[in-house]
């Protein structure tokens, strides 16, 4: 109420500005100078000049002459109208003070306004966290808590994570670069910082994120995030081929049930090609120098050892569709086909899986 | 409460600004004086809804009031107090508001101390200003409210662009913006003059002053500015040529134009269809300029096209002030009495030329300017030009107009004697000479202009002092005589002489800069010492600091001159947190009008800190000359004496010569 209370004074003082001066009527006509005013003035300067020794009587008389000739010509031009009222545009004048005014005042305050709305300065507001608070108050909660104890390792890494998930990405990498400076290095930390700035760069491996990605896979050579997102880089690089081997050595190392295995096999499927089997680069160098029994030997012992491990846990699409294609590789179909039906079964109660299981066996050409 | 009081009070402003640009020309047409006497309480009571407004705003930035959406994006709770006031206007929204305050302000100067001019010419020129602020309070509402609200305030704020949390940018704005908007008044003079059909004794005596004020407070504005770029940008340069930089230098010459020409306006009663139309200009160049500033289409003629509602609002406001007054101008000069005639040869002969040379001068910034804009709008080329296309198109235009400037003082009103002025300004040209000799023969093999430039600046000061010797009879008359004399000059003469000696100051400083600037870039390690312009400066440690709202970074600095000590100095880095952006602090020493300048780089991982070292000589003197014109225009304003201009008569024998 005390607002709409002030915004009526405030109206008032408004609308009296306008009718003051109509309401002092002709009684306000006299007053305002006149050109002849200033003529005098000026002769009565050039008075002063000549007394205080400033100018020559000879241009003192000059002067003189032209500034009297001026007001001669002021005074006969002057043709003004004397002050006359004009009672019908006063009175509109009135009207347009008194309804025209406040009417657009508040029509065009209203539609831009909000009245509802109160103050809400710093002081009076709770700093305390609250559940109800949009996540942004929290984090700026935490920023306020971070700007005084810049080495608190623990709120950056908190903090971190919350901005990737905002998009705030320049905030989030200078987090994460403080909680390195703070927390230590780690693998984990350097793949964040490295996603963080391949978020900034709009999804763009930056050559700046692969170096933080470059030097994770070097603390951990396992890290899944890292991995990722080197072979990302290798795809935007056009090197489709490093890509995919990269993702194949990620796929064949990592544990069945990790999260992250259906991303990077779509991936895999994006740059071409199906989800091969692949030797690790190790095994590669090592089977290069091997003579040919050796050769097929050790590659015996992998697809043996991938059998085993699924038939105690089925869940794996990726791995019966390796282990089918390995194979139809060596020549052994009918194994092949047994090896099918068994992935078929492990996998039946899972509608998802079966589907791609089924795909996978139409790319190896051995649908059936 | 005090967000809707402040934006009530807007539309409130509005509204009368509406009232006060109609019913006082009705008033005007009819004769009526009760009606025409609503343009000065109107506004009057404008000034008083904007000041509750800014007020209200003010407020809110103070008490960090984070549910109104110009306080969260340009302000912290852990700002200080000083920055909280200042980062109202540092912001586009808050600026524009202290624009229109300016203007009210203005208006509201003139409804309270225009008792003297004629009751119809107020009206009218109240009622134009009416009509600029009336389109700017529209701007304001509709395109750049600072009052919106947000509903679910947030708890902290985005904290203001840390370049502009300084002190340099507090006062900059208020004073270009005072200059900008005070070139209003003779704006609405100018249309006001020619809605009438006539220009009387009392319009000529009332403009001058107005634009005498406004050409004060811009000329302060713009050295200001150029300060602040020299010390905070971090890149030691005062003038870059930058849009934003021409954009108050376009004002800034005609309104010096428009200062000249009103002078023989009010004197001589001359010259006034011309004063008229660079009125007109010089408020247009202010628009142009408040244009080119805000709709962002500096930064990108692209991204100003991707929202152009802001730019295309002052577009049309800019069309439509300039359009309608240069239309109205083309219909209305010709009913204009034509002034009184003066010999070719004679003081208005001079202001003519210096006109003529200042809106060349004014011309070739425009072309400079906005060439490269329309270009892209055009062709989507981007180029820029730089300082080359200025220096030699401004420079041929300056040169001249700084030796007229000597001469046009010393000649009389009407006709003058042009020979007599040279005899008069020997001892100047002597004093030139002996400066290029002395210039050159200290930089033997250096530069060949700068010397010769230098004479011309030694020329213009010393032309100022002979105009004041002459007047005062300095060497003709006892000492005693003289200073007599010298008390009894108008000051108008001596803020002239003032004015005049202040751009051949800056022209010193400008010269000595640009030519015998010497640097040191490269990366110190703690203990290392670098050499610039005989100085030693040994780089003693670096450490680390926490400011109010950043950290920062500090490097000592112990400065020797010849093995002595003379001081220390601690130039830095800060880093704003909340805008993730950083400053350069640089360090300045003094010496004389000299000065040492440090800026930090960035700090490398083995405890080197990449540092910029400039000694630049005589530097100071490119602000100081600025300071020295205002004063100069200050010392004229005071002087509330009517100003006559005796003509010399034909035949006279040579007496004493006029006094101004």
């Amino acid at each position: 109420m005390t607002l709409w209370f002030v915004f009526a004074l405030m109206t008032v003082a408004a609308i009296f500005a306008v009718l003051w001066p109509l309401s002092r009527g002709s009684a306000a006509s006299a007053g305002g100078g006149s050109e002849a005013a200033v003529y005098r003035d000026q002769l009565a300067e050039i008075d002063r000049d000549v007394a205080a020794g400033l100018i020559g009587p000879s241009e003192a008389e000059a002067a003189r002459v032209e500034i009297s000739r001026r007001l001669l010509a002021a005074a006969d031009s002057k043709d003004d109208l004397p002050g006359q009222a004009n009672l019908g545009l006063r009175r509109s004048s009135t009207v347009l003070a008194l309804v025209g005014l406040p009417v657009a005042a508040v029509a065009f305050y209203l539609s831009l306004g909000s009245p509802q709305l109160g103050d809400f300065p710093l002081a009076s507001r709770s700093r305390a966290p609250d559940v109800n608070q949009p996540i942004d108050n929290l984090i700026a909660q935490v920023e306020a808590h971070l700007d005084k104890n810049p080495t608190d390792g623990r709120g950056w890494s908190v903090l971190a994570p919350a901005l990737v998930r905002l998009g705030r990405y320049d905030d989030a990498i200078r987090a994460l670069r403080n909680s390195i400076t703070y927390n230590g290095d780690s693998a984990e930390r350097r793949s964040d910082l490295g996603e963080a700035l391949t978020g900034s760069a709009g999804g763009v491996v930056t050559s700046q994120a692969k170096a933080e990605f470059e030097r994770a896979a070097a603390l951990n050579a396992d890290e899944p995030k890292a991995g990722y997102f080197l072979g990302l880089a290798a795809e935007q690089d056009g090197r489709r081929t490093d890509a995919a081997a990269i993702w194949r050595a990620m796929l064949a190392k990592a544990p069945a049930d990790a999260p992250w295995r259906p991303l990077v096999q779509a991936a895999l499927v994006r740059v071409g090609g199906p989800a091969a089997p692949t030797l690790s680069n190790d095994a590669m160098a090592a089977a290069k120098d091997m003579n040919e029994a050796d050769r097929g030997a050790m590659i015996r012992g992998m697809v043996d050892r991938l059998a085993t491990r699924l038939k105690e846990n089925g869940d794996d699409v990726e791995g019966w569709l390796r282990l089918v294609r390995a194979y139809m590789v060596m020549g052994e179909r009918d194994k092949a086909v047994s090896a099918l039906g068994d992935a078929r079964q492990a996998v039946a109660n899972d509608a998802e899986r079966l589907r791609q299981l089924n795909e996978g066996l139409k790319n190896l050409g051995l649908d059936g | 409460m005090i967000a809707e009081a402040g934006h009530y009070a807007l539309v409130l402003a509005l509204a009368l600004s509406l009232i006060q640009s109609t019913v006082p020309i009705a008033g005007a047409r009819w004769g009526d004086a009760a009606l025409m006497n609503v343009a000065r309480s109107t506004a009057l009571a404008q000034l008083l809804f904007v000041a509750v407004s800014c007020t209200a705003l003010v407020m809110l930035h103070v008490s960090s009031d984070f549910s109104v959406a110009n306080v969260f994006e340009n302000s912290h709770s852990t700002k200080p107090l000083l920055y909280k006031i200042t980062g109202v206007w540092g912001n586009h929204e808050g600026s524009m508001l202290l624009w229109v305050a300016i203007l009210a302000l203005f208006g509201g100067l003139v409804a309270a101390f225009g008792n003297n001019l004629p009751l119809s010419l107020r009206a009218h020129v109240l009622a134009v200003q009416g009509w600029i602020a009336a389109a700017f309070y529209l701007f304001i509402l509709m395109t750049s409210n600072p009052f919106l609200r947000i509903a679910t305030p947030p708890i902290e704020g985005r904290d203001l662009n840390p370049v502009l949390q300084d002190i340099g940018l507090a006062v900059h704005p208020p004073m270009l913006y005072l200059g900008y908007v005070g070139f209003s008044i003779s704006f609405s003079f100018a249309v006001a003059a020619l809605m009438e059909g006539r220009i009387d004794a009392a319009w000529a005596r009332w403009v001058r002053p107005w634009t005498l004020v406004a050409w004060i407070f811009l000329t302060l504005g713009i050295a200001m500015g150029s300060y602040w770029a020299y010390y905070e940008l971090g890149w030691g340069g005062w003038w870059f040529w930058d849009p934003v930089e021409n954009a108050s230098l376009m004002p800034w010459l005609a309104g010096t134009a428009l200062l000249h020409s009103a002078v023989v306006m009010e004197k001589r009663n001359a010259l006034k269809v011309w004063t008229i139309l660079l009125s007109i200009l010089t408020f247009s160049l202010s628009l142009l300029g408040t244009f080119l500033v805000r709709s962002g289409v500096l930064t990108s003629v692209h991204a100003f096209a991707t929202d152009p509602t802001r730019g295309v609002f002052i577009l049309l406001i800019l069309c439509f002030f300039i359009g309608g007054s240069l239309t109205l101008y083309a219909w209305r000069a010709s009913t204009l009495k034509q002034g009184g005639l003066f010999a070719p040869i004679s003081r208005e002969g001079a202001l003519v030329l210096n006109n003529l040379f200042l809106t060349t001068a004014c011309a070739t910034v425009f072309v400079g300017t906005l060439y490269p804009l329309a270009l892209e709008v055009l062709t989507g080329d981007k180029i820029s030009v730089g300082a080359p296309f200025f220096n030699l198109t401004f420079g041929p235009l300056f040169v001249p107009l700084m030796m007229a400037m000597s001469f046009g003082p010393l000649l009389a009103w009407k006709r003058g004697d042009l020979l007599g002025a040279a005899q008069r300004l020997t001892a100047a040209g002597i004093a030139a000479l002996v400066a290029i000799a002395v210039a050159y023969a200290w930089t033997y093999g250096g530069s060949t202009f700068a010397p010769l430039a230098i004479g011309l600046a030694i020329f213009v000061i010393a032309g100022a002092m002979c105009d004041l010797a002459e007047r005062t009879a300095l060497f003709r008359a006892p000492f005693a005589t003289a200073m007599q004399r010298a008390r009894g000059l108008p000051r108008a003469t001596w803020g002239t002489a003032f004015a005049h000696a202040g751009v051949g100051v800056a022209l010193i400083g400008i010269v000595c800069e640009t030519t015998w600037n010497s640097e040191y870039i490269g990366t110190l390690k703690p203990n290392e010492v670098a050499r610039v312009a005989g100085y030693e400066l040994k780089l003693d440690g670096v450490t680390q600091r926490q400011g109010p709202n950043y950290r920062e970074m500090i490097a000592q600095f112990t400065v020797r001159l010849d093995g002595e000590k003379l001081s220390v100095m601690t130039p830095s880095k800060r880093n704003f947190t909340t805008r993730g952006s950083s400053t350069t602090e640089a360090a300045l020493l003094t010496r004389g009008a000299s000065q040492l300048y440090i800026s930090l780089g960035e700090s490398t991982n083995e405890g080197a800190v990449a540092v910029r070292i400039y000694h630049k000589p005589l530097v100071l003197l490119i602000w100081w000359g600025p300071v020295l014109m205002a004063f100069g225009g200050m010392l004229s304003l005071s002087d509330r004496r009517l100003r006559v201009g005796a003509p010399k008569p034909a035949k006279a024998s040579r007496a004493l010569q006029a006094a101004e």
